[in-house]
Formats: C-alpha cells, structure tokens, sequence
C-alpha cells in the first residue's frame, strides 16, 4: 500500500529532490524545503580499515541527514560502526582507516574536501565531540580552568579575563554548582558525573552547531544519567544545537532522541522518527532489541534473545549482514537489501521488513498500547 | 537442609576503610589538633537473610557499598563489625573442612569479564584449575568435565584450549559462569554480571542465569545498578544507600509500590522505551561523600520531602504496608532478640516490605 502511495507521490517532487522523492505528496513541499536546510548531510559515508589480514568495513555507505536542532540517536551494538561514525564526522580516523563519501555537507560546505589545518579549525568550534570516558578527555595534569580557557582562546580573539567567564557561564549551563570554584580543581577532583559535565562544557564552549556524544553516560549511574540527559535535552531546545547521541541502549535515547538510526555491522538497517522505530519497528534486528530488554514486564520469563554475536566486518559475506542471526531469514537475503521508505521519513533495509509479532497485536488492539502519545510502551518495552 | 533457614545472613554486618597514616601524618595530626583520621564507611550496619533458592538484587549507586557487600558475603573480604553466618553459623569461627565448604559453596561471578579472567591461562585450566585443586575432579576426568560446563554455559568445547583474548565479552562472561559453576555452589554473588555486556549479549547472558538457576537450585545475590536487569532477575530487592540498605521487598513491591523517596527517584530515571519525548525530572545532586555522611537521614540533602526531622534523627527500617499499623521499628532478623520468633516469621519475612524513611510514620 505504501509503496504504492510513493510510486504515484514520486512524480511531482522529482524535481525537487533527489533524496526526498519517495516521500508522499502532501509532505513533498516540507520535504524540499528541508533539504536546503540541513545542517548535516551525508551520503554513503565508508570508512574502511586497510589491515593486513584485509579491509575491515567498520562503517559501509551510512547517509545521515540532520536539521539544526535536531537529536538524531544512533543506536548499535559493539562493533556496529556507530563510534566509527561519529569519529569519521570528526576526521579522527587514524592510518590504516579511510574515509570515503560521496559527499559530506556540513553547513553549506563539504567536509570530504577540507584540508586538516582547515578541519583543525572546524574541531572545536563548529563540530564537538564527547567521549564515553571523561578521565580520557580531560588532561589529569591541568587545572579545568587552563583546559576551558585554552578551549576558547584556540578559536577566538578575546581576552583570557572573557574566556573565563565564558567558562564559568558554560559550567553553569551545564548543572555545575558554585562554577568559578569548580574552574580552579584539577580532573581528579571531581566526581564522575561532575567530569562528564565539564567534558560536556567544554565541548559547548565554542556554541558548536553540532556535538556528536559517543556513550557519554554509559559509565554513570541512572540519577546522574537522568541529570545529564536533563540538561542537554534543555541545551539543545535552547541553543539549537544538533546533536548525535552514540548509545548502546535503546532504551536511553527513546526519550531524548527526535529520530533514531540503528546500525549494524557498519550499515544503517532502520532510520525514523522515534516514535515510530520504538513504536513500529520494521527490522528484525530492531524488533530484537527492543525485545531483549529486561524490565519488570519481562520478569519470570524467558528473554527475547538474539542468537549469536555480531559478525568480523573483515569479510562480511554478501547480502544482509544480519541474515546468520536473523529469525525471518530466507535465501532471498544474499543479496543486499536496498533501504526502502516504508511510512514518510522511515527507512527501512530488510527483504522481510515488517512489525514484529508483539507490535502487529498492538496495532490489532488500540487500547493496549498507543503509539505516538506521550506514554511508554506496553509489552515488551517497558 | 531445611529450605527455612537462611543459607546467608547478615547481622550488622559493617566495613570501615581507613587511611593508613604514617609517622609525619599522626604528628602532624597531632599537632594540628586534628583528631583520628577519617574512616570511611563502606558498608555500615546491614541485616539480610539470603533463602536457599532465592535471588535478591542489591542495587544502588556507584560508591554505595553493594560491592563490598558482596564481597564480604564470599569471603573475599573480611567485615570490620558484625557477623556474616553460613548455615547458621558465623562465618569467622568456621575452621577447616566447614571453612573450606562455605568458601566452596559460595562463588563469585565479577563485572569485567576482561580483568577478571587470567589472560595466561587457556579457558581449560581456568574452569578446571579449582575443583582439580579442591578434590572434586580427579586430572584426567578435568577435560571432560570442563566440556560438559562449557556445553551447559553455551560455549563450544572445542575452544577449551583457547586463552580468554580469543573470546568475545561474552564468551568471556560465560567462561566466569562456567568457572563459578565449576565447584558446584550453592550461592552466586554476581557483581554488575551483565553492566559490561551490549544489550543482546546481556539477555543470552540472562537467560542463561535463569536456566541454570533451575537447573542447580541456585541462590543469586545479584548486585546491579540497573533497576531493569535487577527487576526481570529478582525475587526480592533492597536499595543501599551509603552503606545502608534503605528499602526492601518483594520485586513487585518495590517497583510498584515503593515507599522511600530515594527508591522512587531511582524508578523515575529507570530508562524505558517510550515513543514520546521524555521529560526529564531528575533527583539533584549526588551521593554524599562517605566520608562525611551527613547527620540524621543520609538521604536528606537530595530528598524532595525533606522534614527537619530528617535532618537529625537517622530513620531505621521500618515495615511498611498492611501491618504497619503499629509502626514498629526493627532490624531485618527477627532471630536476634528472640529464637522463638525465627521460625514462623520467615515466610512473612521473605515478602516483608521494609523501609528506611521518616515519611508517614507517627512522630515518636
């Protein structure tokens, strides 16, 4: 039905744009308008490993389109390429790795061309990046003042007496109590959570357009986790700052994120809106993580589990690389499935895509579950 | 053994750190007028009665003690004040052969499945290295019986003579299983098990606690600071704070009725899959330093309900619920100050919902 939809809706907006022709024609108008606006673009991103046992494909032809403001969640396994990703937006892909894309559009200019002294200058200002580990970040021999201040006067003209005070206001934007004491403490000083936030701080000193945050609370306790996804979901509403959070657990982002991307083994299986890849997830691989997730709904039963671990990217067979693990795997999955738009703005790559059993008897009983409203999940999920 | 006595039990147990201090550091203190040095209290004062067969999940904040807990309970780690008892009797008096089958009967299963498996030694010799050296295996039954584990824990016997580098995270977690297992216990103490693991490998890593659980009549003293793995794999839960436990109960008390506000505000950060944008109400501040824990509740700087009252008198666990009309104050083992009682309170015990909390309760 869908597909159908999207054959008759290609025609008028096919001149509009080239990415967004699938989409149905009542949202083709938003849709060209959206293309001109996007501050990230990227299009079949590879960043191939040259090692001497082959090419470890850790990330292989990734799109991500990404408006400013916006909260794109990526979502993956160990080894699915999704840190990768983020260092490849960075340019922090060290000999052998390779980056290629056909194009890599950055606020109106394409980050493939750049030279390093002029990526230099982007690091730092227009793009962030926070790391999982705070201790890693920050250098333990110098006081957070000296790190902030250099941070600031790196890219800009000013004055160290406003750097700090740029600092100080930052660390207070991010939760930190009492910031101008805070400034004068070394790293180890602080708290875990307390690092985070000034790994953070730091990051947002130069009003970046972008931050890309790989796992950021990953190694913190839920309160503090709470805290920090608090004070970014405010910074990002507040400043317009995109923002590309790298997480494992689905269940973090689902309440953070505007749209949510899953990747697997180097390649995104299924992008959307969060509402709808939490609500109506298309791929056999989302459906088992979703599912895989225990709560006190799943108690005393046995958990969804999806068999296996996730393959060697150094020679990945051909087709589907989620077809060895995959429950609805069939011969037709040697070959590469395309990445289909299944509902306007959702994309899905499977030959078997489709709901999931649970989520089909939602859809049968509208009571039991709503998708789209502000709750959570019935079922599995929750 | 009767299935009413507790296999484990806490009494008060307690474990303070203290700085060592050398000559310059205590005349210096000395001269300062600056007291004894600062002790830290890791785990100050907990009750608990572990049931054969049961699994309690212990969760709580990084820096709560839940760790050292569990590393008291297996003899890793000796307590400072108080008593662990084994079958009834204390664990410090126990010599020889009964010292020997405590240590035996209660293993350990750790969070870092990379630090805690010896990278020189081949999966074979790490499985079968104990109950070879304890007796139980005679040496050249250990290849066997080191396939047979590996098979029960989900690994191919084939890469028995494999060294742990060669695994994946969770290989390696069921290596720590299959290693637990080996001496064939019947306690569990599995500290962040599963913190380490991605979301799929943790539910093969789950499922596999459960069957085996089945399977062995395990107990499971499950510490985590995940409140989801913690409420899929629990028959009961306490929540520690700063040493202390400050609310326990049944599973399905705890997430759907809990009582202290600390327990509360841990459920509301718990991250659920949502389809809707999350508003996010988090609990201020962070766990007090125990250093210097603060006077009265521990929770009370952070506690949105905070009475003056909290700020002096430290509240004790408490029963919550239908019986707690008279409001009775007292420690988890009824044993203590009356035998008579241990007996027949145990199976209200197991489901006794208990609290740490001024809230509600009748000024004394």
């Amino acid at each position: 039905m869908n597909r159908l939809l999207n054959l008759v809706a290609a025609q008028p907006s096919m001149a509009g744009c080239a990415l967004e022709n699938a989409a149905p024609a009542s949202v083709a108008p938003e849709a060209a308008a959206r293309d001109t606006d996007l501050l990230l673009d990227v299009k079949g991103l590879r960043t191939w490993f040259h090692t001497r046992d082959g090419i470890v494909k850790a990330v292989d032809g990734v799109d991500l389109q990404l408006r400013p403001g916006e909260i794109l969640g990526l979502v993956g396994e160990s080894g699915s390429g999704k840190s990768i990703t983020g260092f490849s937006l960075m340019r922090l892909v060290d000999h052998p790795g390779r980056i290629q894309a056909e194009y890599m559009r950055f606020n109106g200019r394409d980050l493939a061309t750049l030279s390093d002294k002029e990526y230099r200058r982007l690091r730092g200002r227009e793009l962030a990046m926070i790391f999982q580990d705070p201790m890693m970040t920050l250098n333990p021999t110098l006081r957070v003042d000296t790190q902030m201040i250099e941070a600031v006067m790196a890219h800009s003209k000013v004055s160290r007496k406003a750097a700090r005070a740029r600092a100080i206001e930052v660390l207070g934007m991010v939760g930190i109590p009492s910031p101008a004491e805070r400034l004068l403490v070394y790293p180890h000083h602080l708290s875990g959570g307390m690092r985070q936030r000034v790994a953070i701080a730091i990051a947002l000193l130069n009003e970046p357009r972008l931050v890309i945050a790989d796992e950021p609370t990953t190694a913190l306790d839920v309160t503090i986790q709470g805290q920090i996804l608090y004070e970014v979901q405010k910074l990002c509403r507040e400043t317009g700052t995109a923002l590309i959070w790298i997480t494992h657990d689905l269940a973090v982002v689902s309440g953070l994120a505007d749209r949510l991307a899953v990747m697997y083994a180097g390649r995104i299986v299924e992008t959307g809106p969060a509402a709808q890849v939490i609500g109506a997830a298309r791929h056999p691989y989302t459906h088992g993580l979703i599912a895989s997730i225990p709560s006190i709904g799943t108690r005393g039963h046995t958990l969804f589990q999806i068999p296996g671990a996730t393959p060697s990217l150094l020679d990945l067979p051909p087709g589907c690389p989620f077809q060895a693990r995959c429950y609805r795997a069939t011969a037709a999955c040697a070959r590469d499935p395309a990445l289909d738009e299944v509902e306007p703005g959702h994309w899905v790559s499977c030959w078997h895509q489709g709901l999931s059993a649970d989520a089909a008897s939602r859809v049968q009983e509208p009571g039991a579950g709503s998708v789209g409203g502000n709750g959570e999940l019935a079922g599995t999920g929750s | 053994m009767s299935a009413k006595e507790p296999i484990l039990s806490l009494h008060d147990v307690r474990r303070d750190y203290r700085q060592p201090s050398d000559m310059i550091d205590r005349v210096g203190r000395l001269l300062r007028g600056a007291g004894k040095p600062p002790v830290v209290q890791a785990v100050a004062g907990v009750n608990l009665a572990v049931m054969p067969g049961e699994v309690i999940g212990i969760v709580g904040e990084s820096g709560c003690g839940k760790s050292t807990l569990g590393r008291m309970l297996t003899g890793i780690l000796p307590p400072t004040g108080g008593e662990i008892r084994y079958k009834g009797q204390p664990v410090s008096s126990l010599t020889g052969a009964v010292r020997r089958q405590y240590e035996l009967d209660v293993q350990m299963i750790f969070q870092d499945p990379y630090s805690s498996l010896n990278p020189r030694m081949r999966v074979i010799d790490i499985i079968g290295e104990a109950p070879v050296v304890h007796g139980k295996v005679r040496r050249r039954d250990m290849e066997g019986f080191v396939a047979g584990l590996m098979r029960k824990v989900g690994l191919d016997p084939a890469y028995r003579f494999r060294y742990p580098h060669q695994f994946s995270g969770g290989q390696r977690q069921r290596i720590g299983v299959a290693r637990a297992l080996a001496l064939n216990p019947s306690v569990i103490v599995c500290d962040e098990a599963v913190a380490a693991l991605d979301v799929s490998i943790q539910a093969q890593v789950l499922n596999l606690f459960m069957s085996l659980r089945h399977e062995f009549e395990l107990t499971y003293f499950f510490i985590s600071h995940n409140l989801g793995v913690v409420s899929h794999i629990s028959d009961r839960v306490a929540i520690m704070y700063l040493g202390r436990i400050v609310e326990i109960g049944s599973t399905d008390t705890i997430f759907g009725a809990a009582h202290h506000p600390y327990t509360q505000a841990l459920l509301k950060e718990l991250p659920v899959l949502r389809t809707g944008r999350r508003q996010f109400d988090p609990i201020k501040g962070e766990l007090p330093s125990p250093l210097d824990p603060p006077a009265g509740c521990p929770f009370h700087p952070r506690c949105p309900h905070a009475m003056p009252r909290c700020h002096t008198e430290r509240p004790l666990l408490r029963r919550i619920g239908p019986t707690a009309a008279g409001g009775r104050e007292q420690g988890l083992l009824p044993g203590e100050e009356g035998a008579s009682t241990a007996d027949t309170g145990i199976a209200e015990r197991e489901t006794e919902h208990l609290s740490a909390c001024h809230l509600g309760d009748a000024p004394s």
